[in-house]
Formats: C-alpha cells, structure tokens, sequence
C-alpha cells in the first residue's frame, strides 16, 4: 500500500527518452496491439472473448491473491495453493450433493445452498492452508529457501492424492445458476449467469481483501511483517500469528474460487487444481508478485490471454501459450508489468 | 543426534573401512551381474521383480542425470520431463515407423534387420540402438542449454517455476505436433495422444537378431545395467574434475565462485547441457523397453518423482541418489503392486498404485522436515544444512566423522 512505503524524496533522475518508456511498457503495448488486431478481425468474436476472459480472470484472481499474500510475506511459492484451490470445490459440490439441491430445488434453498456452500468451502479451505503452513513451512523458517518449496511440492501431491481418492473421476458440479443461460446483451455479447455470478462473488471478496490489507490493524502488521519481519517482531507484531493470517486470508480466497469455478464450470476433478495454481501463480508474477491490484490485474489480463488463444491457437495450445508468457516475464521483466512496487503494495 | 544412530553409523563406516573403496565396487558389481540369475534361485516367478528392476536402471541413470543439475550445481529443476519427452520421441523417430514415407517408403535401416521378425517390410526410419541412445544424449545436451540459456539470470524459486514453465511446454509441444510444429509443415510428429509404438527392440550391430523382452529380460537387463556403470563412471569422474568443482563451488555462493575466476554460464550450461543428455539417455532406453513413447508419460509428477529419488536420497551424493532412486522406483514398479490386497483387508477400497504420487509427497515433506540431508547425504551439504544449527553435532567424535566425509567428497 501506498501509506506503508517511506515517502521518497525527489532524486535528480535524468529525462527519460521515450525509448526508455517503450522498452519499459514493451509487453503492455505488445498485448494491446494484439487485442487490436484481433478486434480488427472479428469485433464481435473479441469481445465476447475478453468477456468470458474477464470473468474467467476473476476466478484467477482470486486464487493469484492468495500466491502473492504469501510470497509477499515470506517469499515462498505456496504450490499447494492450487490444491487448497481443488479442496474448495469438492467441498462445496459435497454440500450441494448431500443436501440433494438440484437446480429443480425452489429459488431460497437454492440461494441458501449457494451461501452455505461458499463460507464451508472458504472455512475448510482456509483451515486446510493454515494447516498446511504448520505442518510443512513453518518448521523450515531458517532452512534455506528451497527446503520449504520442495515441501509445497510434496503438500501439493498430497493433497491431489487426496483429492484423487475423495472423486477418482471428474464429477459434475449441480447447474445451480444456470450457467450457460443469458441473462442480459451488451454490444451484442451475451452476458450469461455464470459471468454475473462470478462478479457479484468475486468483487465484494477483492474489495473486502483490499481494504482488510490496506485498512486494519491486522493488514498493517502484514505489511509490516512483509517489509521486514525482524523489524516487525521488534515493534511488538506477533509475525507467526501474522503469517497463519495470511495463509488464511488466502484460503478463504481460495475456497472461494473452488466453488465458484465448480459453478462456473459444471465439472470439478482432483487434478483441477494443479493447471488453475499455474495459471494463477502466472498471474500473480505478471502483476509483480507481492503486489495485490497488480495480481488481480494480472489475473483478468491472463484469463483474456487464454479466451483469445482459445479462439485463435486452438484449446490445445492455451496452456502451452500461458506457461510461454509465464517465462518471458519471469526472464524479461521478473518484477511484473507494474514494475518495482512489489511486496504487499 | 541420538546414540543409537550414533553408533549404528559408527558400524557402518567401520565396516567399510574393512575393505578399500575399489573392492567394494567390484562386490556391488558382481552383485548386479548375478542378480537375475539370484532372483531364479529365490523367486518361482523373477520376472515382476527384474521388469522393475530393469525399469530402475533407467530412472538410476535420470536421477544422476537430474543431481548433476540439483545436486552438484544448485540449480533446482522442476521441469526434468522434458528431456526425457525429448530423449524418447528421439528413439521413437529413429526407431519405428513413425515416417512410413521416407526414402520412397522403403525406410532407411542402420546397424537393424531390413525385415521384421515375419519377414514383412520395415518402413521408417531404424537406427541402431546403441547409436541412438548418443544421438539423444547429443541432441537433448543441446535442448538442455537451448531451455536453460533463458534462465541463467534466474535464481531459487524463480528457476524452479521457469524450468516447470518448459517442462510443461514441451509435452504440449509435442502432443500437439501431429501436423507439423507450430504449423509449419505436415508431417506427423508424435501421433497425439496415442504415441509412437512399437518401438523397435535392441539389437547389437553386428547381428539382426533382436532382443525378445518383454519375453526374455535378462539381455535388456544387462543393457540397461552397463549404461547405469557408464553413467555412474561418468558422474565421478565428473565429480571431481574441475568442472565438478566449479559446480559445487556455484552452488555454495555464485558471487564468491564468480569472484574466484569460475565462468558462471559456461558451468551453469555445462550442468544443464550434462544433466539433459542423461535424460535423454535414459528416456531412449525407457522408450524401448515400455515399447511406446507417449505423452501420457510426460507429466509434471515423473518430474517430481525424479526430484524425490535426488533429495530422498542425498542431493549431490552419488551413491545417495542411486539409492534413493532404487527405493522409489521400486516402491513404485513392484512394492505398491505387491501391496495390492492390503487396504481391502482394512475395510478400505482403494488402488495402493493410486496413491503412489501422494507417497512421494509425503516422502519429500517428512524428508525435508527430518532429514533434508538425505539418507545418504554428502558431506558437504550436511554441513550447510546443520552447520549453524546443531553446533553441539560439531563436537567430538561426530566432528572428525564429517571432516573426514568432507576430505572425501571434496
């Protein structure tokens, strides 16, 4: 956040020439220009691609705030994340299937499903990573800094073994919203109920997330603890508890994610989690990883980027298409498209 | 340190000190040679444990490969797979019919029978197997510094997701390259999802006969088992050449290395080039014998699976890996099969062969957590990793006990 930074005082930089800005801004002009073409070619094909891009980018950011909280604080890729991600949605369908709500249930059983399903699976999620943090990094706080990534790894099999006995095979998720219908046109892109769903959960979370980080005493020891954890312990911050709550905060998230991409779409399966935490964690570098806008930017633009390969490349290349990005800004530009404000900004 | 341990250890190092290290070799060797034949006299049906056996000699000769990336140059890899994807697919176009057109359909056979076992046309591309396997080693070596040129600014955490990044890419690659690649042409890479089989059997160059495995494993066995010695010769003397030590010497502190003279990208390259090509060695092996190349195989989890026999085992220790390498892959190839029925007799229903990635798992996080040396760490490392912590381990007969490991390594 912009309060917590020391205010800087006016260097003597030189004058940038405007090819420093464009070699600066290369990967954002490069997208735009795409997006233009593309727009060029087929208005309405694009739009209607950056529409599902951009509610498909919400779930993306959710789950990309949860890499960046926790790389912010102890700069350490949470790779079970993904799975933490997985556990939401299986949660939530479990609810749905053990209550028998159907998409023929009456329209209050089913919003109350909805709400019930949404706080178990962010509760259980978020148990689920600070749980996680206990058993698997929280041992290893002075080990150097592989040992804890090797035991995400391990964590993250774990939990999609786990995952694998709890549904050894994709399971169909009830249409609860009606996904697929439309509820409104703009432009002539249908709007359908998944887009409208994912809005209505996901930004009240993002909001709420940002002004919990940005607002509260919690947020403000988090912040702290991100800038300097010594320091932080020194000013009387309990940084271990600080920590659990960030692995909190990004389980619930994540939890959160799970049940709206269960409904969003309609088929959930153990190894769900492992390509969305890739994609997310792409997200979470391209906003510049610490960096909370910057991950949920980040998170919009990359769920466009795949809308579009889906349409131009072909589904079978989008993956490839998303890791190819995930190394050009890892290798050109690992501060993220933001630039240097990194770390819980 | 616990007394028990203690002194087991204790025993241990003094019963290897009875014998020279060279005569120890020679035991271990002739153990291996005899081993098919001591599993007829022990088992009714050897052939379950020497197919595992001989599917560990491949996965030895990768996990060597990959602990001459992680373990002597610290550079952690997570994208392992994809040189064997790329060690594979090359046995699996120089060794089957995979290009049914080229020379006219008549095929272009070297050092391989002309004609199948039936005596009908074998047309494609055969190339003798003991030419491919340097071929591949060669052609992946160059993938290996192609992939790892990109993330030599990379450090920690980062070259971990930017070589997951490729490993992930290339499979995709080449499952989706049965048009050309990228567009570009029309031939037919790797046929999808189905893959590339059958591959063509072993022969040696100087006669048409095949080998006769899945039928007959011991000649396979005995293949697989001098490539492992080849490899195993090949990591000690690269251990402790210049080039060894350049790379421990990165691992330890990349600032100081630079600063003492060591060309960093040449050794990081090196390590890649090196790591890579065993890979690659290894996959074509493993393409033979599975018969297929598939990009089923190819998944982020062998990666992993590679990752856990280094670091199970001890990174950067030799003997360590090899280990560690016979234990997973056995666990994974014979153990877990064996265990079957257990979960049943628990009121449990469960495949035990299901749940072998989540053992790994667990495997790597007690690991990492109890003993992130390994079983059988190297000296060194131990060092870095309990150096500071455990200073009381320093003290006494522990204390010479490390000093000398290190003599060793170093």
């Amino acid at each position: 956040m912009e309060a917590a930074s020391i205010p800087e005082t006016p260097s003597a930089q030189p004058p940038r020439r405007f090819g420093d800005v464009l070699a600066d801004n290369i990967l954002w002009v490069l997208m735009l220009l795409a997006l233009v073409i593309f727009f060029a070619k087929d208005p309405h094909q694009t739009l209607d691609d950056v529409k599902t891009g951009l509610s498909n980018g919400l779930i993306w950011a959710l789950i990309a705030l949860g890499y960046t909280l926790v790389y912010g604080i102890i700069e350490l890729i949470n790779f079970a994340h993904g799975e933490v991600f997985m556990i939401g949605s299986f949660v939530s369908v479990s609810i749905w299937q053990t209550l028998n709500i159907t998409p023929d249930s009456a329209i209050l059983p089913i919003i109350g499903s909805i709400l019930i399903g949404l706080i178990v699976s962010m509760l259980a999620s978020s148990t689920l990573n600070v749980m996680i943090e206990r058993v698997a990094y929280k041992p290893l706080r002075n080990a150097p800094r592989l040992a804890p990534l090797i035991t995400a790894i391990g964590m993250s099999f774990i939990l999609q073994n786990v995952g694998l006995l709890w549904r050894p095979q994709p399971d169909s998720s009830p249409d609860l919203i009606g996904s697929q219908n439309d509820y409104f046109h703009v432009f002539g892109v249908a709007i359908e109920h998944s887009d409208v769903f994912a809005v209505i959960v996901t930004v009240p979370l993002l909001v709420g997330l940002l002004w919990f980080v940005g607002q509260t005493r919690y947020g403000k020891a988090m912040r702290a603890t991100a800038q300097d954890p010594d320091a932080a312990r020194l000013m009387g911050i309990n940084v271990n508890r600080t920590i659990s709550l960030t692995f909190l905060l990004g389980g619930l998230l994540a939890g959160a994610a799970g049940m709206i991409y269960a409904l969003y779409n309609g088929t959930i399966q153990f190894n769900q989690g492992f390509t969305a935490g890739l994609i997310a964690f792409t997200a979470a570098v391209m906003g510049g990883i610490g960096n909370l806008k910057g991950a949920v930017v980040g998170g919009l633009i990359i769920g466009v980027i795949q809308s579009i390969s889906d349409t131009h490349f072909g589904q079978v290349w989008t993956p490839a298409v998303v890791f190819a990005i995930l190394i050009l800004i890892m290798v050109f530009k690992p501060s993220g498209l933001f630039g240097e404000e990194t770390r819980e900004g | 340190m616990s007394t028990a341990v203690a002194t087991l250890r204790t025993n241990a190092t003094n019963l290897r000190r009875l014998l020279p290290n060279w005569v120890w070799g020679l035991i271990f060797i002739a153990l291996a040679i005899l081993y098919p034949y001591i599993l007829d006299q022990l088992l009714a049906a050897p052939d379950d444990l020497l197919d595992a056996s001989i599917y560990t000699l491949g996965l030895i000769i990768m996990a060597l490969g990959l602990n001459i990336v992680v373990g002597f140059a610290g550079l952690l890899d997570l994208g392992y797979v994809a040189f064997y994807a790329i060690g594979a697919f090359v046995i699996g176009w120089l060794g089957s019919q995979q290009f049914p057109d080229v020379n006219g359909g008549k095929g272009i056979h070297i050092l391989t029978p002309v004609k199948s076992a039936f005596g009908s046309d074998l047309p494609g591309i055969h190339v003798n197997f003991f030419l491919v396997i340097f071929i591949a080693a060669v052609f992946t070596a160059i993938w290996g510094v192609i992939l790892g040129a990109p993330t030599l600014r990379l450090r920690g955490d980062y070259l971990a997701i930017v070589t997951l990044a490729f490993g992930e890419i290339v499979p995709r690659v080449f499952e989706n390259s049965t048009s050309g690649i990228f567009g570009i042409g029309h031939t037919d890479f790797s046929n999808g999802r189905q893959g590339i089989t059958p591959i063509d059997k072993i022969n040696f160059p100087w006669t048409d006969t095949t080998f006769r495995y899945p039928l007959e494993l011991k000649p396979v066995y005995y293949v697989g088992l001098a490539m492992v010695l080849l490899v195993i010769f090949l990591n000690i003397r690269l251990r402790d050449s210049r080039l060894g030590r350049a790379w421990i010497a990165v691992r330890e502190d990349e600032v100081a290395a630079a600063a003492m003279g060591v060309n960093l990208v040449r050794t990081k390259l090196w390590a890649y080039a090196l790591g890579a090509a065993l890979g690659g060695f290894a996959g074509c092996f493993l393409g033979t014998y599975t018969n297929t190349v598939n990009v089923d195989q190819f998944e982020f989890g062998f990666s992993v699976f590679i990752l856990s026999m280094v670091i199970i085992g001890g990174m950067g220790n030799i003997w360590g890996v090899i280990l560690g390498a016979i234990a997973l892959s056995m666990i994974n190839r014979y153990v877990l099969k064996e265990l079957n029925g257990v979960p049943e007799k628990f009121g449990l229903d469960f495949d035990v062969t299901s749940i072998s990635f989540g053992l790994y798992g667990f495997f790597m996080l007690v690991m990492m957590v109890l003993r992130p040396e390994g079983l059988l760490p190297s000296g060194r490392r131990k060092l870095e990793l309990h150096g500071e912590v455990d200073e009381s381990d320093h003290i006494g007969a522990e204390s010479d006990h490390e000093l000398y490991e290190v003599r060793q390594q170093g």
